[in-house]
């Protein structure tokens, strides 16, 4: 099963490495990771989205609170939590199929961010099941190139991380 | 007034009351050495390969129960240090290991003797620091120690980039460490404990499976209060021996790949088996959907992360298992029970067990059996000395044959089995114990892996005694083949060896052969007496086999016998 988890973690020198390390010795596969500090500059929050069992991912959650600098971990998966992601796609803009792209980047609420003579780049924001849906309909039309940030996640209602 | 780094140093080993530090120089550290040797304190033991300073330093702190320190330069230095420290990680011993670095302006540039020993050694490490600014190396050294020494306990590696020891700044030592995402869990959950209490109150064929860490906490006193108090009996991984005396009635010795048959037979058939501070290993479960599948588990352990990892726990408890047991105790108290006739039918089942199925060997008059020599120290010491061993047949000989009875009295690589390990590790205890008998139990492979430190044993003074079980084989290697490979040697004979007595007296150590049973006695009461570096190189039984033995992924009760 898919799990999405947030950690915070002191933002120094190395953190990154201790985490993903610990995901690659232990054989624990990463679907997709963000990172970025947070308000308080001293600490970054990360979310990583997993995969495995029940016995697996709690073994994750308390290998990820073994880390020294590791300072808080949620697993949103039994949670009313948002998720956002956000993805960039450059896609071949002929003459025939231009008002299809655009009406494609309509219907997801999607914007232009750029425009060539013969690309358009897309941008999308929303939930994985989103994200993942647009990159489906878009797709016939010709990727050229995609990017994506990775998932972001923080629970609903008063509940915070830090 | 502002001072270097380096004084900075080692004010910070004084005030964490380091009294000894394993080390090795090298050109990064030069500041830290000419520190070190103005100041002629922490005293400074001069090892003859890195990867020695680390066992000695972790030989050091099991004995002791202190952090062991060791110092390296960078490069080549500190590379040698990753077998050390990770024996220690894989037993969760608190050492400190400071390795030198290039200046913080080189790092990443390839630069002469540079090593990213921070990303080698990630993964076996509790934690590490690269300190980059002066202005943080006291309170680095302060932290190092603190999370080595508390929770579950492991090696934490600073690398000193020479500019910072070099650097000026004003010397402030934190009198107290408190840090935001490390906050080791201490107290257990009085819930919890209260329903372990009523578990052993309910069953009625209990079993405690004691790991290293009733060492760590030093809960030795309080596991023996339990055991007796609800006469249960207790049998111990290889790190926990010592922990219950082996003489004792309740004790069942040790469990798991060479355990006793009474061991694996009642971890087999108990219904709660109460892990205290051990972790599930496979040497010790053997065959998994097979281990205990009638008992009810327990487990305490100060380490979440080796709860339910690989058997369901039914009654976890996380903390301190010194402060857990004595609450325990305290609970059991309370329970109406009579405990002694409630374990009567288990006890009595598994006297049985014991008398099915002893320890032994074929003892012979006309060679020496190693398990013969074992019994000999065990006599000739009464227990009163602090036991090494290196890693095979002879580590199992003596974890079977040595009446421990006291904690941290026997130091063996567990968890990485470490060959090399026995012999540096005793130099490490006999500097912390200088007039307790210490004694390396070896094979001749092992002990080949770090023979150097005989100079630095035979230059402090350390009068450890090795005891060769020499086979002229990798023995426990050799008895796989013989068992699982029809008998084909592959590169498991040492068809040269050196003169191990020729070897001691080049070094101006005491060597001895002994080839005879009889003569063992005798040399060893020598040796102890001496009071010098001793190597005893006894010729055995060539071909002698480790058992009862489970073959790797077998269930434990289906052992080989002989
Ligand atoms: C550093 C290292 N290399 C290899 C091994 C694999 N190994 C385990 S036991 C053993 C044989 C040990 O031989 P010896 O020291 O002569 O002891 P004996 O088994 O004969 O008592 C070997 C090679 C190991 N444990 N450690």
């Amino acid at each position: 099963m898919r799990h999405t988890i947030s950690i915070l973690v002191e933002n120094k020198f190395g953190v990154l490495a201790r985490i993903s390390g610990l995901f690659s010795g232990r054989g624990y596969n990463i679907e997709s990771l963000s990172v970025a500090p947070t308000l308080d500059a001293t600490s970054s929050r990360m979310t990583i989205v997993t995969r495995g069992d029940d016995a697996i991912v709690e073994q994750i959650t308390k290998q990820l609170n073994k880390l020294i600098d590791v300072i808080k971990v949620i697993d949103f998966t039994s949670e009313d939590y948002i998720e956002r992601e956000i993805v960039m796609v450059k896609v071949n803009a002929e003459p025939t199929n231009r008002a299809e792209i655009l009406r494609m980047a309509e219907i997801f609420r999607g914007k232009v961010v750029d425009v060539s003579s013969k690309t358009y780049t897309i941008e999308v924001t929303g939930a994985a099941g989103k994200v993942k849906a647009f990159i489906e309909m878009i797709k016939p039309l010709g990727i050229i190139e995609l990017t994506r940030s990775g998932k972001i996640a923080m629970s609903r209602g008063r509940k915070t991380l830090g | 007034m502002e001072i270097t780094g380096a004084e900075i140093f080692v004010k910070s080993l004084l005030k964490l009351k380091v009294d000894l530090i394993f080390g090795y120089p090298g050109g990064v550290v030069l500041p830290l050495y000419d520190a070190l040797f103005q100041s002629m304190k922490p005293k400074h033991i001069l090892v003859r390969h890195e990867q020695g300073a680390v066992h000695m330093a972790d030989g050091y702190a099991r004995s002791s129960g202190k952090v062991g320190v060791a110092l390296v330069t960078s490069g080549p230095g500190a590379t040698n240090t990753v077998t050390g420290i990770a024996t220690a990680y894989m037993d969760s011993i608190p050492i400190v290991v400071f390795t030198g670095q290039v200046l913080t302006a080189l790092i990443g540039n390839d630069a002469f003797q540079e090593a990213d020993i921070i990303g080698i050694t990630r993964p076996c490490v509790k934690h590490s620091f690269l300190v980059r600014d002066v202005n943080d190396l006291a309170r680095t050294i302060a932290e190092a120690f603190y999370i080595a020494s508390t929770g579950k306990q492991g090696p934490v590696l600073v690398d000193l980039p020479k500019d910072v020891v070099t650097n000026k700044a004003k010397f402030e030592f934190p009198e107290k460490i408190s840090l935001r995402s490390y906050k080791p869990t201490t107290s257990g959950h009085i819930k919890q404990i209260d329903k372990l209490a009523d578990a052993i109150a309910a069953s009625k064929k209990p079993v405690l499976y004691v790991g290293g860490g009733v060492i760590s906490s030093n809960a030795s006193d309080e596991l023996r209060k339990l055991a007796r108090a609800t006469s249960t009996p207790v049998t111990q991984t290889l790190m926990g021996l010592g922990s219950m005396p082996s003489s004792d009635r309740l004790s069942l010795g040790m469990l798991g790949m060479h355990g006793t048959y009474r061991a694996n037979m009642a971890v087999t058939n108990c219904d709660l088996l109460i892990a205290l501070g051990a972790r599930f290993d496979d040497r010790v479960t053997g065959k998994l959907d097979e281990f205990a599948v009638n008992a009810k588990i327990a487990h305490v352990d100060v380490d979440p992360t080796s709860i339910s990892k690989n058997i369901k726990c039914d009654i976890p408890v996380v903390g301190d298992l010194k402060d857990i047991l004595k609450k325990l105790n305290a609970s059991v108290k309370t329970r109406k029970v009579n405990w002694k006739s409630k374990s009567k039918d288990w006890l009595a089942q598994i006297e049985e067990w014991k008398l099915a199925n002893k320890l032994e060997y074929k003892k012979k008059k006309s060679v020496i059996k190693p398990q013969f020599i074992v019994e000999e120290i065990d006599r000739i010491t009464k227990g009163d000395a602090i036991y090494t061993t290196e890693v095979g047949q002879n580590q199992m000989w003596a974890a079977q044959y040595l009446e421990l009875s006291k904690p941290r009295t026997f130091l063996t690589s567990g968890g990485l089995g470490t060959m090399g390990y026995g012999f540096p590790a005793a130099i490490g205890a006999q500097a912390a114990f200088p007039d307790k008998v210490v004694i390396d139990i070896a094979g001749d492979g092992s002990i080949q892996m770090n023979i150097q430190e005989l100079g630095t044993a035979v230059q402090y003074r350390l009068p450890v005694i090795v005891v060769i079980l020499n086979n002229g084989f990798l023995g426990m290697v050799r008895q796989w083949q013989q068992l699982f490979y029809e008998r084909r040697y592959a590169y498991s004979c040492i068809e040269f060896q050196p003169d191990f007595v020729k070897l001691a007296e080049s070094y101006s150590a005491l060597g001895f052969r002994v080839t005879k049973p009889e003569d063992f006695a005798p040399i060893l009461e020598k040796a102890i007496k001496a009071r010098r570096t001793t190597i005893i190189d006894c010729q055995v039984d060539r071909e002698e086999n480790v058992y009862p033995m489970v073959p790797a992924g077998a269930p434990i009760n289906k052992m080989l016998l002989a």
